[in-house]
């Protein structure tokens, strides 16, 4: 049980900053994913199953989701400006 | 400013804070640590008098509902704020994609074209039934095991998500733009105020647990817990659903308009 312990906790360290490093935003939505992943087996591990779902349910799921949605509509306005320019 | 300083003043206060975190490290309680009488207050109480099994459950939607009503409020008044921002306008919205660039505009389509082998198409829709039928376990087993309402509520808004990804995109556009989802979001966040007011009409206080509280471990137990985790689970589906509606509703207008 400490060995679990140490390892999802140390997994946790080594992907936080891994989020960080990844500069281009749509591989960090899939780090960032990953170590919401990473963070509900954290929850669980330290018997919060409650915590756990939740966790994994937004961390992992809808927040990477909302950024791509995010994303995918801001790509579409800079299309959108770029043909407008060239229009004119 | 030269990269050389700015390291320098960098590494100074992260020196610092790595000093301080380690040496606010060393007393740390062991893990499990609890100090304070709550905790151990509602364990005890939590099962002979609301018959919920969860605890967790029984204290976000019993002893402080009116704290997660205000939280579930927050969750609806965001979504409203992003319907509102993204309303669809005449300025921004269809009109110019009809006097646009036709060239231009098939460029965008093409780039949004998602090429998905069947293997995964198959699966993914697979997949969809199953994970309604899990996101109502957990939404209404809530009383009973880790889970809830909120939890429920997000896997079953992303079972559509699922339909749109495996390319379905016309039954993502059917379920997303029906008329009953935002019925259910009305429903979900009206729902548990009412609850609470019913405590209100039986004479007692907002949000007390009125309906009969039934055998523990049933699910048809806990009293309001049970009725208000459903509320909330409704409450996050739509919320969920017209989120991704609005987000995606330009992309489905032309996916739709691409295949017609």
């Amino acid at each position: 049980m400490r060995l679990l312990q140490w390892t999802i906790l140390l997994l946790v360290a080594v992907a936080a900053p891994g989020v960080v490093l990844s500069r281009d935003p749509k591989a960090q939505v899939v780090t960032l994913s990953f170590y919401g992943l990473l963070c509900g087996l954290m929850f669980f591990i330290f018997q919060a199953p409650d915590v756990a779902l939740s966790q994994i349910t937004i961390g992992a799921v809808m927040l990477p989701l909302m950024i791509m949605l995010a994303l995918t509509k801001m790509r579409r306005q800079n299309l959108r400006r770029e043909r407008e320019s060239k229009n004119k | 400013m030269s990269s050389r300083t700015r390291l320098i003043f960098f590494l100074f206060p992260a020196g610092v804070l790595a000093a301080i975190f380690v040496w606010g490290c060393r007393d740390l309680p062991a893990v499990g640590d609890y100090r304070g009488p709550y905790g151990y207050v509602i364990t005890q109480v939590t099962v002979p008098e609301r018959h919920a099994t969860d605890v967790v459950n029984a204290i976000n939607y019993d002893y402080r509902g009116f704290d997660t009503l205000g939280e579930e409020f927050i969750l609806f008044a965001s979504v409203l704020g992003v319907l509102l921002l993204f309303r669809p306008s005449a300025r921004i919205g269809g009109d110019r994609d009809k006097n646009g660039d036709d060239a231009q505009n098939r460029q965008v389509k093409i780039d949004d074209a998602l090429p998905i082998s069947d293997a995964l198409r198959v699966t993914m829709q697979a997949f969809v039934g199953i994970m309604i039928v899990f996101g109502v376990y957990i939404a209404t087993h809530g009383q009973l095991t880790p889970g809830g309402g909120f939890q429920g509520g997000v896997i079953l808004a992303s079972a559509p998500m699922v339909v749109y990804l495996s390319g379905n995109v016309w039954a993502f556009e059917r379920i997303v733009s029906h008329p009953l989802i935002k019925l259910v979001e009305c429903l979900g966040a009206g729902g548990y105020a009412l609850i609470g007011m019913a405590g209100l009409l039986a004479g007692a206080h907002f949000l007390t647990n009125i309906i009969p509280l039934g055998k523990t471990g049933d699910l048809f137990s806990s009293g309001t817990i049970a009725v208000i985790s459903v509320t909330v689970g409704l409450e996050v589906t739509g919320a969920f659903v017209l989120l991704m509606q609005t987000y995606l509703r330009e992309i489905i207008e032309e996916r739709l308009g691409q295949k017609s």
